[in-house]
């Protein structure tokens, strides 16, 4: 019998469907991994199993009866969820946070002792060596997803749900994990986990479901499907055809050209050109300094460097409104923390920017919402209502907001980081297309993201980063996602000043 | 997924039922004044008469216009608890300014002029100095503007050695059109305070400051990553608290003439208790300055409502002013940011 089974299961948010009726199982002792696009549902169907949301039709049998509904209930039957945001107290230690809700009590008080001891157990036996009577604010992230990772073993549960466990570890890190998760199998635990690394699914995984809005459209054994093939069944078409078409390589010229650039802890002796026309396609692994590398060069972070030279003129690195004035732009990858004031209008949201930089004293309102009324043609930003509150709109159309908001002021330079996270994948065409547009119109283009297939689509040339540095150069056809993992994993070092043209 | 979410949210906003909730939200406040200046008629037969009410203006104007620069403080996101204390400051020091002067400046409308100068001066660099430690110190406005409150009325207080300081006689008769001056019949606070309340809508409405003042509050990153300079706002809408604070007591002092250690004191609750009756969220984001006139109205004619009927102790007044604050925070409790 199957340990948990979903039979016609959907999920509707007002009148969006979320989920529609997925049917799933997993068995005892099998690791089912859930892959699909961002906005897919993975998250959803994970949280449903987890008891933090209720499907809105269907039913969930656990071990042929139904499942329990809250996330307590699901607690004590052994469903235990590790979450992609960490949800572990920074001011308590690493002990009392593996054991947090379920603390070991000795008469009135906490046995800090044997807490200490089995977390440390636990701790081990995911290879981390993190020290249990540190306060977790004093840790590095990747410890942080151990200590939520020796949470959820601590509570010896029969199934655990894993959203993007690898998100933040190293290759090392992520393979102490496997070990793990294969101990844990061995033991008849289950697993079900999501993934945007297509080859970890094909090293961990028994079986993977592929997803596609809101459906399951594949489910195989993952001795059976590629990689390609899962991911053509996540986007739906054959890959090649979402991106647009490439540009001939011409001669193009740098419009701003750095060296020596630094930024305390994060960014460590970057140098690089950004041309004209050029889409510069940014790789890495996350905390690689990528996002980091950027927001130091547009006076975002503290930062210094040897020279900036824009435009042919040496000047010194520029304040963050410096750099909006000097028309360089960045548009973030966090779109809700830093790009959006979800309860303002659309209007107030495109103008900001602009109007910070450029605008009178005075807001002409009409000219606003004139603005607005040709992003919204303009970039097909999808509401109902012009006077809704950008919270309202759906992920897509909010980073298309973003972007609208961000070329307001014109610039010469776009510094796109993760311009497609969280968004549909018709939404995202449309972005591609737009980046396209830009940098066909002579703008200089940085992509940074987190999906290969994304920076190999789209870039013209490539920079891969590991732990702050330029770890590889690649342009043109040499542009392959085997080099980039090689280069961001430190299986090749090469130096990028010796392979860049000038 | 929260996308997903933040759609369906949308969809109800935009409906009928929806928008009339919001319309009720928007004008609560004006909704709960005319309430009470009802009662007040009912209550008592001199409550509409123009000497009552040009008197609870007149005395409600003081705390009005501190008020209308807690709403820029508050809308940005910030605190400033030192208005009470801050005021007291600036009445002892301009006072003993003025005393001093007289002799040099004479005792006519160039001495007035010199200590309201002189009060701006005061008011604005102790705003600034509140900002500056908050926004460059990066410590919480709730601590910086704890500590100055403490700070300034005890300084007062050792200036005044515990007693008061007292605008010498010859120089009251100079000041006192201030505040019981009238233009067109109509008290000066009355029009200091329209005057000011006028330009601080307009401000916080029509203007790029109050845009950016608005965005930080709303959301602080976003701000800083749309290219608003947001230490320089921050900083100035403390500035400008400073510069309301300067103002309020300037009218203040002609008034009694003197201050005294318990000069302003509790003003800070009271200006801030108006700014959140009047719609203005407490949490920054979305201000506005007619809502802070119109909460000030309300606690000023709860206490004259009080003190007229005499049904219910004058002593009670604290308690219906403290109910209605939480009243008026659990009706704007479910709405968020903007």
């Amino acid at each position: 019998m199957s340990l948990l089974s979903f039979r016609e299961v959907a999920k509707t948010y007002g009148v969006v469907p979320v989920l529609k009726g997925i049917d799933l199982a997993i068995e005892p002792g099998e690791v089912l991994a859930l892959v699909g696009e961002n906005g897919a549902g993975k998250s959803t169907l994970m949280r449903i199993a987890a008891g933090l949301a209720d499907a809105s039709a269907g039913t969930m049998l656990l071990d042929g009866a139904a499942a329990p509904a809250t996330l307590q209930a699901a607690e004590r039957a052994g469903i235990v969820m590790v979450h992609q945001e960490f949800c572990l107290a920074p001011h308590l230690t690493v002990a009392e946070n593996v054991f947090l809700g379920r603390e070991i009590t000795r008469g009135l008080f906490t046995d800090r002792k044997a807490m200490e001891t089995k977390a440390r157990g636990l701790l081990a036996e995911l290879g981390s060596a993190a020290p249990v009577r540190a306060r977790l604010r004093d840790l590095p992230v990747s410890d942080w997803q151990m200590i939520e990772l020796a949470k959820a073993f601590a509570r010896q549960p029969k199934l655990i749900l894993m959203d993007e466990p690898t998100a933040v570890l190293s290759a090392t890190e992520a393979g102490n994990l496997f070990a793990r998760i294969r101990a844990f199998r061995e033991s008849g635990g289950s697993v079900i986990f999501t993934s945007h690394r297509l080859d970890e699914v094909k090293a961990i995984a028994d079986r993977v479901a592929v997803l596609r809005d809101g459906q399951i459209v594949r489910v195989e054994a993952t001795s059976d499907i590629s990689e390609d093939e899962m991911a053509e069944a996540m986007v739906g078409r054959p890959l090649a055809e979402i991106y647009p078409p490439r540009r001939g390589m011409a001669k193009r010229k740098v419009l701003l050209s750095v060296a020596g650039l630094a930024a305390p802890g994060s960014v460590d002796d970057v140098s690089l050109d950004i041309r004209e026309g050029e889409v510069l396609g940014i790789s890495g692994l996350v905390g690689s300094g990528r996002t980091e590398l950027f927001e130091a060069l547009l006076g975002l972070r503290p930062a210094k460097c040897r020279s900036f030279v824009l435009r042919g003129e040496e000047r010194k690195l520029p304040e963050a409104r410096e750099a909006w004035a000097l028309k360089l732009a960045y548009l973030t990858e966090d779109r809700k923390g830093k790009g959006l004031l979800l309860g303002k209008s659309l209007d107030q949201n495109v103008a900001l920017t602009k109007g910070a930089i450029t605008g009178s004293s005075w807001i002409d309102r009409r000219a606003e919402r004139r603005d607005l009324e040709t992003a919204v043609e303009r970039y097909d930003i999808r509401t109902g209502r012009l006077d809704v509150t950008a919270g309202a709109l759906s992920g897509g159309n909010q980073q298309k907001v973003l972007i609208a908001k961000t070329l307001g002021v014109e610039p010469d330079l776009i510094v796109f980081d993760e311009p497609t996270r969280g968004v549909d994948i018709g939404a995202k065409q449309q972005i591609y297309e737009i980046i396209a547009q830009l940098a066909a119109a002579g703008k200089a283009i940085v992509v940074i993201s987190s999906e290969m297939q994304e920076i190999v689509g789209l870039s013209d040339r490539v920079l891969v980063m590991r732990r702050g540095r330029i770890a590889g150069e690649l342009s043109g056809e040499a542009i392959s996602e085997n080099d980039i993992i090689r280069f961001a994993m430190g299986l090749e070092e090469t130096s990028p000043q010796e392979e860049a043209p000038h | 997924m929260t996308d997903m979410t933040a759609t369906t949210a949308g969809v109800a906003a935009a409906s009928p039922g929806r928008s009339l909730v919001r319309l009720l939200e928007a004008a609560g406040p004006l909704l709960a004044l005319i309430l009470l200046m009802l009662i007040g008629t009912v209550t008592s037969d001199s409550f509409l008469g123009a000497e009552n009410l040009s008197n609870v203006f007149t005395r409600s104007a003081i705390i009005g216009i501190i008020a209308v620069g807690a709403t820029f403080v508050i809308t940005a996101g910030g605190l400033d608890l030192s208005v009470g204390s801050l005021s007291a400051l600036v009445a002892g020091m301009t006072i003993m300014f003025m005393n001093s002067a007289a002799a040099t400046l004479g005792d006519g409308w160039l001495l007035v002029i010199a200590g309201i100068a002189f009060s701006l001066a005061i008011g604005a660099f102790a705003g600034f100095i509140n900002g500056f430690m908050i926004v460059k110190g990066r410590v919480e406005a709730f601590i910086v503007t704890l500590g100055a409150m403490g700070i300034f009325r005890s300084v007062i207080t050792w200036l005044a050695d515990g007693g008061s300081i007292s605008l010498d006689f010859s120089l009251r008769d100079t000041a006192r059109p201030i505040y019981y001056g009238q233009v067109f019949g109509i008290a000066v606070p009355i029009i200091v305070l329209a005057v000011i309340a006028v330009v601080g809508e307009l401000t916080l409405r029509r203007m790029r400051f109050g845009r950016h003042v608005a965005a930080i509050g709303s959301n602080r990153h976003v701000a800083f990553y749309s290219a608003i300079p947001v230490s320089r706002v921050r900083i100035l809408t403390y500035v400008i608290q400073g510069l309301c604070v300067a103002i309020a007591t300037v009218i203040y002092v002609p008034r009694l003439g003197a201050a005294t250690p318990s000069t302003g004191l509790m003003w800070e609750l009271e200006a801030i208790a108006a700014v959140i009756i009047g719609g203005t969220a407490l949490s920054g984001g979305f201000g506005r300055i007619w809502g802070t006139i119109v909460g000030v109205l309300i606690l000023g004619f709860i206490s004259n409502i009080l003190n007229l009927t005499g049904f219910i102790s004058p002593y009670l007044n604290g308690a219906f002013q403290g109910a209605i604050i939480i009243i008026a925070v659990l009706l704007q409790r479910d709405r968020s940011q903007g």
